[in-house]
């Protein structure tokens, strides 16, 4: 295997059910579920899938909601929003931490 | 963006049979064996209602997705003696709405002679406008009042309410254009409520993708639209793009060919194929061909039918054929189905 990731493998997802029909079709009966008109749009959870795609780093995850979103109707101004809100998430989530690091430095330094 | 058209660049793909050779090339799952299961092959025709007529492949504009290969050096335009032989078939067939299409079909000499006789005879007149052409010169300054004065439906491409969309698919500076020529169609009652002057814009994708739902991307259009521009339309035809000439030409160059020909095969839908829009359409070339579409005229497969030129008009014969299919078809199938009018599904 020259590499992790292959492009080509995205369109293979739906073979995980290959070795486990049972919990295979539950999770994309689960998925379309989750993924239909609800209290949100399509769209809205489009975007925030792609949002968490970027804080999970999935390439495929990437890959698919990247088009979904154009899709859908989103600019790229929309996209790269979305994507700042995962930047911002993860980047608060490592600074936050640092309340924790300040209480520790106060606590151990005269 | 080249301003020239494929065929004045001398390009493979102006060839109809490097595309089709193209279009098969791959063993993607042939388009007839998504028919046979369906009971759709062969396809035949429901009712013909809607006359397609190209009036010529001159256009003011050279849109990097345009499947008839149109632009300013295409030099193929309709006589009136080829106008008069479907006027004569007009009168003598129940044949509702008469769709006029380019390139630009005002460029052509005798579109408003054109127009004026079909609407003589009482047909609905559909003019697939790209709007430039209604500030490109002082001569074209008053079709709007023209439009206006036939009730002629306008159908322009307008494929996102955005400049920088639009513009790297029809070209620099057509946005601010096509938004000053839509304010000038609203100022004689195009578009608004109560004066039955219909204007529908067109929306295909701008890249390599499906068009999503027409009516959450007509939402977003009139609210965009209005609140930056206060321009008002009817409805928005939603179409995804035929990978046939000039779109067939990008996506092989940006390599996104084999991914978007998966992406229409795996979203082959049998509802949207019930629909498809050759089924009650007949397309006519320049020179007055018969064909089952507006892409099949652009890869030049004539209608199977004895005769294949208005010169041979036959109704009946027409009515009953089938209908040519090959694996570009697969642009009209995919979702909720795409066609002239919009999505089918």
């Amino acid at each position: 295997m020259s590499t992790y990731y292959k492009p080509e493998d995205l369109k293979k997802f739906g073979n995980i059910t290959e070795f486990d029909k049972e919990l295979g079709d539950k999770f994309f009966d689960y998925y379309g579920e989750v993924f239909k008109e609800g209290a949100l749009t399509t769209r809205e959870k489009s975007l925030i899938a792609l949002a968490v795609s970027h804080a999970v780093q999935c390439p495929y995850c990437i890959d698919a909601y990247t088009s979904d979103t154009i899709e859908k109707g989103c600019t790229e101004e929309q996209l790269m929003e979305a994507v700042h809100v995962a930047a911002a998430i993860r980047g608060g989530a490592s600074l936050v931490h640092g309340v924790q690091m300040m209480e520790k430095t106060k606590k151990i330094l005269m | 963006m080249s301003m020239k058209s494929l065929k004045a660049q001398g390009h493979e793909l102006a060839s109809e049979t490097a595309q089709l050779v193209k279009l098969n090339e791959h063993d993607f799952v042939k388009f007839k064996d998504k028919l046979d299961p369906i009971g759709l092959n062969p396809l035949k025709p429901t009712k013909i209602d809607i006359f397609q007529i190209n009036v010529g492949k001159m256009c003011n504009q050279v849109c990097k997705h345009c499947h008839v290969d149109a632009g300013p050096d295409r030099k193929e335009i309709m006589t009136r003696e080829t106008m008069e032989i479907c006027l004569d078939i007009l009168s003598k067939h129940d044949i509702g709405t008469v769709d006029l299409t380019g390139g630009a079909p005002e460029m052509n000499p005798h579109f408003r002679w054109f127009v004026e006789e079909i609407k003589k005879l009482g047909k609905h007149v559909i003019d697939r406008c790209n709007l430039t052409i209604i500030n490109a010169n002082k001569k074209y300054h008053d079709l709007p009042e023209f439009f206006a004065k036939h009730n002629i439906e306008i159908a322009s491409s307008l494929p996102h309410y955005t400049p920088n969309r639009t513009d790297r698919q029809r070209g620099d500076g057509v946005f601010e254009r096509s938004i000053d020529a839509l304010q000038r169609l609203n100022a004689v009652g195009y578009g608004k409520e109560g004066t039955g002057l219909l204007l529908n814009l067109v929306y295909n994708p701008t890249g390599a993708m499906l068009p999503g739902p027409q009516e959450v991307l007509k939402a977003d259009y009139k609210k965009q639209l209005f609140d930056k521009f206060g321009i008002e339309f009817n409805d928005l035809f939603v179409i995804t793009n035929i990978p046939i000439s000039r779109y067939l030409d990008y996506l092989i160059a940006s390599g996104n060919y084999e991914d978007y020909m998966t992406s229409l095969i795996d979203a082959f839908n049998p509802e949207a194929a019930k629909g498809v829009m050759c089924r009650n359409t007949l397309s006519i070339s320049w020179d007055g061909y018969i064909y089952d579409c507006d892409f099949n005229q652009m890869l030049d497969m004539k209608v199977k039918t004895n005769g294949t030129h208005l010169k041979d008009f036959d109704f009946e014969a027409l009515s009953n054929r089938e209908i040519i299919i090959d694996q570009h078809c697969y642009g009209c199938t995919a979702g909720l189905g795409s066609s002239c009018g919009g999505q089918t599904v």
